[in-house]
This record gives C-alpha cells, structure tokens and sequence, in this order.
C-alpha cells in the first residue's frame, strides 16, 4: 500500500537519501567521501526538516558507531560512504549483526583497490555480501540497477532490518549515484517508528527488566547458541530472495550481471534480441540472500551461463556455486577504471552464443 | 531489657544490582560503579539511563548497574553514545571508559564527542595500564612503570609521554565540564561523586559535553596490595595527574 506523488528527476544519490525519509529515517551519520556526498548533503537539510537528526561524523568509524547506538534505541537510522569507507566500518557492521542492531547502510562502490579511483565499480562485491567484518555474520545486500529501484530498495531496505533485527547494505556504484533520472516517489503507509518497542533501550519505564544490547557472550555455550540463533535467521532469509529476469524463457544464453552492469547488459540483450539471437539477462536484485534457486531451475533447462562484472570475478562465485551441479558459468571482466558500454559486451557475448 | 534501635546508615544503592562483582581485590572499578549507582538513585535517573559500556575490564558494568546498556566496540563509546542521544534526545546517556579504549584507539571519538557538545557524559577510568589484556602500556602509563610491553619502564623518547586527558578535552569548545578526580581516599571519593554529579547535571540541563576522569589503581597489573596501589595513586600519580575542575562553563557563562 502506497501513496504516489509527483515525479522528479534525481540522481541516484539523491533518490536513496529521499527512500530514506520516507522509510521515516530519523538519524543519519555522514563522513564526506566521493561518490556518494550528495547522500549526506541532501540529508543534512532535509533530516532535520522531518524532525530527525544528521551528524557529519570525524569518520567512517565513528559514523558506523553512531549507527549503532541509534539502532540500538530502536530508531532508524543509517549511513553511507564508498568503498573504502565501507572498509571502516566493517567493525561496526559486525557488531551491530552480533547484537542483533537495525539498521541502514549505502555503499556507493567505486574503484579499488587501495585509492582507486572515484569511477564506478563492482569490486566491493565479497566486501558487502560475505559480511566483510569479523566473525560468522551476513545481512541483506540490494543490489538496485535504477533510480527508481535505488528509491523502492531504499523503503524496502529499513523493512527488512526491522522486521529481522539486521543491518542491510545497499550495493550501488558510482553510475547509479551520479546518474540522473525521473522517479515517482511514493510514501510507505503505516511504518511502526516504533518497532524496537519489545527489544531496543529506550528506558527502563514502567519498571520493566533492564536491556542489554551486547555482542560478548563469555558463558560456557553461549556464543554456540548465539551463532545458532543467528546462522537460523540467516537461513530463514532464504525464500527472501529477488532477482529480475529479462527475456530468460527461451534463452539459450543467459547473462548474469548486477546493478548498474546489469542495466547495461540489458541493452546488450535487447540489440540481441532484435536480430532474434536468443539472450536473456538474469539480474539478481538480492545479492545476499543469493536467488541461487532461481538460477539453478534456468540451468535445468539446459541454458549457458556468461557472468559479466565490473570487477574481476566475484558474483561468479556465487553464480557457480547455485547452479555447479548442472551447469558452468563463463565469465566476462570489466576492469575498474574503465567505463563500460552495452556496444563492449557485444563481443563477448556473441562469442559465447558461437560457443568459441 | 529495651529494644535497641538499629539506624541502617549504609546501603547498597538500588541502581546497583546485588551480586558479587568480577572485578580484583582492591580495584577501583566497583567504587566508581557505586559511586554512579548512588547518583542515578539520587538524581532519580536510573529509569531515563541509557548506558554505553566499552572494551576493558569494566566490560560487564551493565551487570552490576540496573539500567538500559549498549555495547560499543573497544574506543567507540562516545560516538555509540552520540547515536544514542541523538536517537533519543530525553534520555540521560554515559559512556564507562578505560584509558587504553579512551586515550589510545578511541581517541578521535572523544575529542571530536567533547568538542561537538554532545549532551552526555563520560567517566574515564584511568589506571595507567590496559587491565583486561593482561596489563601493557596504556597512553597514560607513567614514565618509567614497567608493564608487560615496557620490561624497562616506559621511556618517554621511545614511548612518548602520558597523555593528560582532562586537560586536552577541557581545552575543546563543547565541553561543559571537566575534572579529575581520584579514587585513593575517602575525601577524593566524596570529590569524585561531586564532580561526577555536577557533570551529570550539565547534561540534564543540556549545557554540553560532561567529562570526569578518575585516576584509579589496578593492583593486580601494578603487582602490588590494594594499600600500596592507594599510596602509588597519591605518591606518583596525582602529581603528574593534578586533581581538580579544569572546566566548568556555569563559572564562565556557557559553551555555544
Ligand atoms: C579492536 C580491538 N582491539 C583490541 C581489543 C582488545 N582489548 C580488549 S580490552 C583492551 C584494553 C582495555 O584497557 P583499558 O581501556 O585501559 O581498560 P581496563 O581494562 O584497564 O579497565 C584491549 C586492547 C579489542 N577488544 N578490540
Ligand atoms: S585487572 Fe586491574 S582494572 Fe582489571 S579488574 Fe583487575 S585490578 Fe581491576
């Protein structure tokens, strides 16, 4: 259920800070980095228009520890950076899946790695789906590939950490944060604020138990049954998964590409399709949980696979590992540094159609 | 015969939870959390508390204290903090730090929390050593105390000198309040509760950034008795640590 409004013409940036106020954002912890500052800048004015809070923290540490401390009252809350600010807070990330914390974190991938470069990328890939800190965790990872789908994840996003007690990272680049496009914006309806009531601190009132928000289990068998407890909702997620499916149905190749890339392999696949060469694109929009079942049931009807990233090969993994007892995948690398265009996969693409 | 009449004239604070603590014979940990314990039943503020617990011995403080607690990672508390009050404005938010966590790795966290103004608290236990780790340099060990990573003393050419906290963050525009108390005495503990109250109170009336260091003995780690770790406290380190308020806005007309 949903209210509409207008359409605007936004940068992606733009349309998640915008998801966010309307997913009823109360906090968002900053630290400048390219290319997502128009994320904090917009939230800067706007956050405090809706009545909440925005603080440019001193880094990417602090800002994911804000994180935490707002989650952990039950408010929410979120952050942003790139990647290696995503690095930073790692840390923080983990401890917010070990005690079980909402909350909302955008990563704006750029090139990597060390410095890189400010251009877009797909090479925080394991960072952001293996949870990337310490210790046994995962949390949802969206992989949005428009401005539109940058705006609904974003709504979606503040869902799922509420309805699991989990962190969620949105997995963009720096093409769907610079990019601009006309959006419809749309207004969730009965957002519980309040949806930590049974577990956040928020004061001992009315004389109830005291709270703990911990991720130390030192009791002999505790942490087992933590990681139990954990690794069982982790589990649980995985009828959660999303993927788009375009053209698959009668497809004898199918590109298997994310985000942005994923978009571009879609133009690819359209010019195909026009000179009635039988490709379809599979796009997984989840990328943790990872729609491996879906995938799988395309490699039982006897498609080819061809994974293109912008990055070295790293969704490839995960593309193998759903459909390895049926079906290979080939792999086609962007490089960091380079900008792609659908007329560069072409080639590529024909080559694994003529099985060369 | 007549009934005597027994006046109970000390107890354990109702903030305080009844249960043996795990902290070592003659640490200061438990005096500090009492003191705290006492306040929050005084200032009738245990049910608005919202604490925020650091890495360190004093880990497990949300054990002995009947409030609403958040675990930060190890250095991280104020910026945890900083969430927290943010998120919720109305509550009455604290950090519990060591002076491995507060002056060392976390050490950007509380300038950059002093100098913004949150409106919280900090208690910084410094015991001039990492005591949960099994006792190495801290960023306030004194020159020349042997830790397990100073066998030969700490040397300020090679380790640098140790740092005075309460100085620094009082020098910072946020701050509403900062001073060092310690933990040695009776008269310094009386001191310790005064100060630990008005820096409390510059919350409530959200004036600004309260901060109250407490010099504080770890006699295990110092390899010593509890009476000789009071006497090092008020022979070693209160001279290069002077007690007292550093910063106190309500005498210089307030922080902006
Ligand atoms: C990121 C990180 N680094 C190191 C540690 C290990 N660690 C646990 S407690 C501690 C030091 C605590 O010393 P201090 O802050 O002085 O407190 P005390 O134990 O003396 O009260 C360290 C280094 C950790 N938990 N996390
Ligand atoms: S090691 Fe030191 S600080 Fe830790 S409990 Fe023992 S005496 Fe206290």
């Amino acid at each position: 259920m949903s209210k509409k409004t207008e359409r605007i013409f936004v940068k992606g940036n733009e349309a998640i800070a915008r998801g966010a106020l309307a997913a009823k954002c109360k906090c968002f912890f900053g630290y400048p980095i390219t290319p997502q500052n128009d994320i904090p800048e917009f939230m800067s004015s706007e956050i405090i228009k809706a009545g909440g809070d925005f603080v440019q923290a001193e880094s990417e540490v602090a800002a994911a520890n804000m994180l935490l401390g707002a989650g952990a009252t039950g408010v929410r809350a979120m952050t942003s950076s790139s990647s290696p600010g995503i690095a930073l807070k790692q840390e923080a990330i983990s401890y917010m899946a070990g005690s079980e914390v909402p909350a909302v974190i955008v990563n704006m991938n750029r090139g990597g790695p060390g410095l890189g470069d400010i251009g877009p990328a797909q090479g925080d890939y394991y960072q952001s789906t293996r949870g990337g800190g310490h210790g046994d965790y995962r949390h949802f990872t969206l992989g949005p590939g428009t401005v539109q789908e940058a705006y609904d994840l974003t709504i979606k996003a503040f869902d799922i950490a509420f309805t699991h007690r989990t962190p969620v990272l949105i997995l963009g680049d720096a093409i769907l944060g610079q990019m601009k496009e006309p959006i419809t914006p749309w207004e969730p309806e009965n957002i519980d604020e309040e949806a930590g009531r049974d577990w956040a601190i928020t004061g001992r009132t009315d004389g109830r138990e005291k709270r703990l928000i911990k991720s130390l289990f030192l009791e002999e068998g505790a942490l087992a049954e933590q990681n139990r407890h954990l690794q069982a909702k982790y589990d649980s997620w995985k009828d959660l998964t999303e993927a788009e499916q375009f053209e698959t149905e009668d497809a004898d190749l199918i590109i298997c590409a994310y985000g942005s890339i994923g978009r571009i392999a879609k133009s690819a696949v359209r010019k195909f399709r026009k000179d009635g060469k039988k490709v379809g694109l599979f796009r997984p929009i989840t990328l943790y949980p990872f729609p491996s079942d879906e995938l799988k049931a395309l490699a039982e009807q006897g498609k080819r696979f061809l994974t293109i990233e912008h990055n070295l090969g790293q969704m490839l993994d995960d593309v193998r590992l759903a459909i390895r007892t049926v079906a290979d995948s080939d792999f086609y690398p962007i490089y960091p540094g380079n900008l792609p265009t659908p007329d560069e996969l072409e080639e590529p693409i024909l080559k694994c159609l003529e099985g060369k | 015969m007549s009934e005597m009449k027994e006046k109970l004239v000390f107890d354990r604070p109702e903030s305080v939870i009844d249960r043996p603590t795990h902290y070592c014979p003659g640490c200061h940990h438990g005096i500090a959390h009492r003191l705290i314990g006492e306040l929050l039943d005084e200032m009738d503020l245990a049910e608005k508390t919202l604490m925020v617990t650091s890495i360190g011995c004093s880990v497990f403080l949300y054990n002995y204290l009947n409030a609403d607690a958040v675990e930060a990672p190890h250095g991280r508390a104020p910026a945890v903090a900083t969430g927290v009050k943010r998120a919720r404005p109305d509550k009455f938010v604290f950090t519990y730090q060591g002076d491995g966590d507060l002056a060392s790795i976390g050490m950007a966290e509380i300038m950059h929390a002093a100098n913004r103004g949150e409106k919280m608290c900090v208690v910084f236990v410094n015991n001039t050593v990492y005591g949960m780790t099994g006792g190495q340099m801290a960023p306030t060990t004194m020159i020349g105390q042997i830790t397990t990573t100073t066998p030969a003393g700490r040397c300020q050419t090679h380790e640098g000198a140790p740092i005075r906290m309460t100085e620094i963050i009082a020098s910072l525009g946020g701050t509403a309040f900062a001073a060092r108390a310690a933990l040695n005495t009776v008269p310094n503990i009386k001191k310790a509760k005064k100060y630990l109250k008005k820096a409390f109170e510059f919350q409530l009336n959200g004036t600004g950034f309260g901060f109250v260091e407490l010099l504080s003995g770890c006699p295990t780690n110092w390899k010593m008795t509890p009476l000789k770790a009071n006497e090092r406290i008020k022979d070693e380190m209160i001279p290069y640590f002077p007690l007292g308020i550093y910063k106190d806005v309500s005498e210089e007309g307030g922080v902006c």
